[in-house]
């Protein structure tokens, strides 16, 4: 156990101190590694912001239920008690058609042709905001209150919520495939320069296999190469979208002040952070292992 | 310690190297192993760390046979021996003291331990004062010598060289001898094969000769 732990430390400094001789190549190869994961993660962040955005600035998703006009206060009342007892709604308020009236008398250009009206033409009414914002379940409740009685009309503000989810989707799905492509180049450069590696230590594999090296004891410099160049990768990429984030952020927090919004950009946060991190270790890993698969002769010598 | 029986190795293309060989060589003794180049004196020798297999026969060290050693067991076999190259196989990215430190890397030492047997190993050889130069700046007897002290650093119990005196000169050459020796002389199996077999007569070894892949 001992021996083994030993072991996987020097295997690690073998591996810094190889990153270590040739600067300028590791530092390119970051670089490389890093902007291609940057492209991914920046994605990311800004669908983060955005959807958060939605969320803050958007109205949630209301329900309108209209009474039917021969509906009485107590229809009303009983419809009102339904709707509070039921579990998908939150908060339920209820518009007399009196208010309704009123409101729509006191708007410019509307308030002479309402005048004109022999009776008041607005039903009793109810604003649902549902605690769900799945269209599925919008969609449910719309079709149970409308099954209620007495009650003429609902209507479902939901064609923008399915739209936005739509788009949503569609651009965590272009997200995905970017980084899925950019895994994949990730990969390539890593199964590259592990192809390198191995060259360059062609004699000091010949020696270690003759003086009774194992298979593991040779491959797990060059997997903590391949993973540790994966690491600083990351690293860059985390950079990249931070710096990123952090020049956007007075544009962006003036363009929200312009439309009125409490909006700020944010980073990168930790969850996603420790999780391109970790997403580069592992294709870095990825890389050096069918490299060394293909480069690496399993010396039967 | 180490036993050959009927021991055959034909290499690709029909060359027959060895043809059936048979001996053996108890512990503690020191072999010279000679005969014209091209006798089979480095095939036999890498039988034993399995670097070559044999076509036919079986090789035994340690009561173990080599010939059908599993590749997983290969590592573990070489640990047990010390060998030295014809070519020496020094590594040149690194100085003395790291070559003479990857075997002891290899089987896993802690690493201050592992500084001692180095340090310990390079004064045997009388290298203790070059630890950190290139190999390249060494002489040609220096670097056989650093081959030695890597070879010796797990203190094996059977040391096995090809050509150690080759390209120097009779000085040089007859130091090397004389460190086999001394390795000899403290309990180590020696199996050394060279065509300076004159170098090794004041020692009294045993010797086998070669002749187109038969004893003599």
């Amino acid at each position: 156990m001992r021996a083994w732990l030993i072991q996987h430390r020097e295997a690690a400094a073998d591996a810094l101190r190889r990153l270590a001789a040739t600067p300028v190549n590791s530092l390119l190869g970051a670089l490389v590694l890093g902007i291609a994961l940057a492209l991914p993660a920046g994605g990311e962040m800004l669908l983060t912001n955005f959807q958060r955005l939605v969320r803050n600035a958007a109205a949630t998703p209301q329900l309108s239920l209209f009474m039917t006009l021969d509906a009485g206060r107590k229809d009303a009342a009983e419809i009102e008690a339904r709707l509070r007892r039921h579990p998908l709604t939150g908060e339920v308020r209820f518009v007399p058609r009196e208010d309704a009236l009123r409101r729509f008398k006191a708007s410019e250009g509307l308030g002479e042709v309402i005048e004109s009206l022999p009776r008041n033409p607005f039903p009793d009414a109810f604003v649902v905001v549902p605690r769900s914002e799945s269209p599925e379940e919008l969609e449910r409740m719309r079709a149970e209150f409308a099954k209620y009685p007495r009650v003429e009309h609902v209507q479902l503000d939901s064609a923008w919520v399915k739209k936005l989810d739509a788009m949503l989707r569609l651009s965590r799905l272009a997200v995905a495939l970017l980084a899925g492509l950019l895994g994949v180049a990730l990969v390539a450069v890593t199964f590259n320069t592990l192809r390198l590696q191995i060259l360059t230590r062609s004699a000091e594999v010949e020696v270690s296999r003759l003086l009774g090296a194992t298979d593991s004891f040779i491959r797990r410099p060059l997997y903590y190469f391949g993973a540790l160049q994966g690491l600083a990768g990351g690293i860059v990429a985390w950079i990249i979208v931070f710096a990123a984030a952090q020049l956007l952020k007075a544009p962006v927090g003036e363009l929200a002040a312009l439309y009125s919004l409490d909006f700020a950009l944010r980073a990168l946060p930790p969850a996603d952070s420790l999780a391109l991190l970790g997403a580069a270790v592992l294709l870095g890993w990825l890389g050096a292992w069918l490299s060394l698969g293909r480069h690496l002769r399993n010396g039967d010598r | 310690m180490i036993r050959f029986e009927q021991v055959s190795k034909r290499y690709p293309g029909g060359i027959e190297a060895l043809h059936e060989l048979g001996f053996s060589i108890e512990a503690g003794e020191m072999i010279i192993l000679s005969g014209h180049s091209g006798a089979g004196k480095s095939t036999l020798l890498k039988l034993i760390p399995a670097i070559e297999r044999p076509t036919r026969g079986a090789v035994i060290v340690n009561g173990q046979n080599v010939a059908a050693l599993k590749r997983a067991g290969i590592p573990f076999l070489r640990r047990k021996l010390g060998l030295i190259f014809q070519d020496q196989k020094l590594l040149f990215d690194r100085n003395v003291f790291d070559n003479v430190m990857l075997p002891l890397a290899i089987a896993g030492v802690a690493p201050r331990d592992a500084a001692r047997r180095v340090r310990a190993a390079l004064d045997k050889v009388g290298l203790l004062d070059r630890e950190k130069a290139m190999p390249v700046a060494l002489s040609g007897g220096e670097q056989q010598r650093l081959a030695i002290a890597r070879a010796v650093v797990n203190r094996p119990a059977i040391l096995i060289a090809d050509e150690p005196t080759a390209h120097l000169d009779d000085d040089y050459a007859r130091d090397i001898a004389e460190t086999f020796h001394s390795f000899n002389q403290v309990g180590v199996t020696v199996l050394v094969a060279t065509h300076h077999d004159a170098l090794f007569a004041p020692f009294m070894t045993r010797r086998l000769t070669l002749s187109h892949g038969r004893l003599a």
